[in-house]
């Protein structure tokens, strides 16, 4: 076996299968969360395990794997049975529950670590933080004989294996119970009526929460699971309108966040130059933040830019009728057609122009004057028309004074769609509108 | 039956006995109890004392019997799912755990936002819908679940004249195939058009019967118990049961 794969298989492979199990697991649980408005609870429980830690410790007298996990999974089961009574018992909101609930755990937690630490053992707090990917590590067989082997497989180390039963678990629960948890999320109390118990279920998906946050946050922190939970599940919220597409985006937004985060990690010091190797949760974490970020900026329907250019978009269309229907009126009242106003190259207005004379709406004489062609009159009139009917509607059925209607018919001329176009027109109209201008 | 929310009483001893294949309206002032004795019916809250029996067997007997128009503001209508899913969650009894929604059931649902006239907007998201489709939306669902007696919150409330309209006829279907509908009723002037029988509620049943006919109990002295004269004495009593900490 080559020594750079008897690296990988040492070092890399244990750690990376650890981020990426971890981050599987978390990202779907963490889709139900944020649809539920709980993604605080990951944060919760993964502070909140803190004491179990400690107790398992003080109890077992060791700091061998199984009591501290046992621990850690007791005091999940807890906390998430203290934010419960504390929401009912309480009569508060879940956030508050939760925050109340975790503090005290965490901070109990703080006091037994200092009972533990006099009597001269660390438990290392930032360990509890920050994770320990980069300690998990195997010693594979120098021969490929040797690499499937009983014996070596079962010195394979125990956090990604954990992980993984906790992920085929995880996927084994969304699987089976994908339309019982999207119906309890989105109406418990019809779930109940019709025999799904939205209770019994929350604690299911909480049960699972605990599980995942626990086997998790012992390779990759706490801090990181927090981030695990929300973050992909964030994303893809903003990326799809349907679960199902949302669940399956944010286990790749995962992938991308666990693979891409540790290949950084491993490859970044290099290129800056500095020898300290950076922590590879702590890139994960940057990456799944980065995918958020971008999906708030760049989502095609929910993103910033896209609901930016949404906006120029009906600006220019606003204005490039507004030209149309102007032009218009001067024709009306038979007054000759004004020449091109400068205004700034980047106004609506100036994109607008562009735009009438590029789609033939409008032609420029030798003069320089602005003259509507036949298509850019139709339009017009169209306009026109819109306009006006909406002015005989705000007078007739919404009781407006005549003189007050002209502004609001001048915004909804923009804005009607041809269902309420032909509710306006359900009765026949007047010739003219309440000013006395005829209705083309 | 009798209702407490954290002790103190919000309805107190219920007793009625809804009339098979008509339409029910729950009429009364805000505070009433009208919200309450629904979900009580229905188990979504407990119960402080009583029963609730569903053609003469118990409610949790008879679940699959019984449908649930919840009030429209009662969810996230931006939930990731279409008109399409929100309808099949109707027939989620019928399929049961673990099963997911088989084609059948599917074109049930579709079926179901036909006769609601929003065939062709299975495919949109919910939030894309306007109020009155989403109340169509959310009939369509309790259609779907094929009940017996359905227990409806304010479906009139916030929809279009088209759509009021359209649930007036539904709802007389469903009466003529022979079940029954109780609804949390708003509008006072459309009662007598709408609905057979009136439940009046305030705290307390005020009276229940048919809304016209010489038993009426529609009438204005039934209507200015419900809703003027304020009973304080019970109210009082309500608070001070509360506070000392006893339940009835």
């Amino acid at each position: 076996m080559p020594p750079s794969l008897h690296t990988f298989l040492s070092t890399d492979l244990p750690a990376l299968l650890a981020a990426t199990f971890a981050a599987v697991s978390c990202a779907l649980l963490g889709n139900f969360l944020v649809l539920r408005r709980q993604s605080l609870m990951g944060d919760a429980i993964s502070h909140a395990v803190l004491p179990g830690l400690v107790a398992a410790f003080l109890i077992a007298g060791t700091r061998s794997a199984w009591p501290m996990f046992v621990g850690a999974a007791l005091a999940g089961v807890v906390t998430v049975v203290l934010v419960e009574l504390v929401r009912r018992l309480g009569r508060v909101e879940p956030g508050a529950a939760m925050g109340v609930v975790f503090s005290i755990m965490f901070a109990l937690g703080v006091v037994l670590l200092e009972r533990a630490a006099a009597r001269h053992v660390d438990l290392d707090a930032d360990c509890v933080l920050y994770g320990q990917l980069e300690l998990i590590f195997w010693f594979p067989p120098n021969t490929w004989s040797d690499l499937l082997t009983l014996d070596t497989l079962s010195q394979f180390p125990r956090q990604p294996t954990t992980l993984a039963v906790v992920t085929l678990l995880t996927i084994a629960l969304v699987t089976l119970l994908f339309k019982e948890l999207r119906l309890a999320a989105f109406d418990p109390d019809l779930a109940t009526s019709l025999g799904f118990s939205a209770t019994a279920l929350h604690f299911i998906l909480m049960l699972f929460v605990a599980g995942a946050v626990v086997a998790s946050f012992e390779a990759v922190g706490s801090i990181l699971v927090v981030a695990m939970l929300i973050c992909p599940a964030a994303t893809a919220r903003l990326l799809t309108d349907r679960l199902l597409p949302q669940v399956l985006v944010s286990v790749l937004a995962a992938l991308i966040s666990a693979l891409g985060g540790y290949a950084l990690a491993a490859t970044a010091p290099t290129w800056l130059g500095t020898p300290k190797a950076l922590s590879a949760a702590g890139m994960i974490t940057t990456v799944s933040g980065v995918l958020l970020t971008a999906a708030i900026f760049f989502s095609p329907t929910h993103g910033v830019l896209a609901k930016r250019l949404r906006h120029v978009r009906l600006a220019i269309t606003i204005a490039r009728e507004d030209l149309l229907a102007t032009l218009y009126r001067l024709e009306e009242a038979n007054q000759p057609p004004p020449a091109a106003a400068q205004s700034s190259v980047l106004s609506p207005q100036s994109f607008a122009l562009r735009l009438a004379l590029r789609n033939h709406e409008i032609e420029q004489t030798p003069s320089g004057a602005l003259r509507l062609t036949e298509t850019g009159r139709d339009a017009a009139r169209r306009l026109i028309r819109t306009h006006r009917l909406w002015e005989t509607y705000l007078v007739e059925a919404a009781n407006l004074r005549p003189d007050h209607v002209h502004d609001t018919a001048e915004t909804l001329e923009h804005l009607t769609t041809p269902p309420i176009h032909a509710e306006l027109t359900r009765h026949p109209p007047p010739p003219t509108d309440p000013q006395g201008k005829p209705i083309p | 039956m009798t209702v407490a929310y954290h002790r103190r009483p919000v309805l107190w001893d219920i007793d009625y006995d809804a009339p098979d294949r008509s339409l029910i309206a729950i009429v009364g002032p805000n505070g009433a109890g009208k919200s309450t004795f629904i979900k009580a019916c229905l188990g979504l809250v407990p119960k402080a004392s009583g029963t609730v029996e569903i053609y003469g067997r118990p409610y949790r007997e008879q679940r699959r019997l019984v449908g649930y128009v919840p009030q429209r503001e009662s969810v996230d209508w931006d939930f990731p799912v279409s008109a399409l899913d929100v309808v099949a969650m109707g027939r989620y009894a019928k399929i049961g755990w673990f099963r997911p929604v088989s084609r059948a059931h599917k074109a049930a649902a579709l079926d179901a936002l036909a006769q609601v006239g929003m065939a062709d907007f299975a495919h949109r998201q919910i939030n894309q819908l306007s109020g009155g489709q989403q109340q169509r939306v959310f009939l369509a669902r309790a259609l779907a679940q094929e009940a017996k007696i359905y227990f409806m919150d304010e479906p009139f409330a916030g929809v279009d004249a088209a759509t009021e309209a359209a649930i007036v006829a539904i709802l007389r279907r469903l009466r003529d195939e022979g079940r029954t509908v109780i609804c949390v009723h708003h509008d006072l002037q459309t009662v007598p058009d709408y609905f057979d029988h009136v439940l009046l509620l305030n705290t307390r049943v005020v009276a229940a019967g048919p809304v016209s006919g010489p038993n009426s109990v529609f009438t204005r002295d039934n209507l200015q118990k419900t809703y003027g004269g304020r009973l304080t004495l019970l109210e009082e009593a309500a608070q001070a049961m509360a506070k000392a900490g006893t339940s009835l």
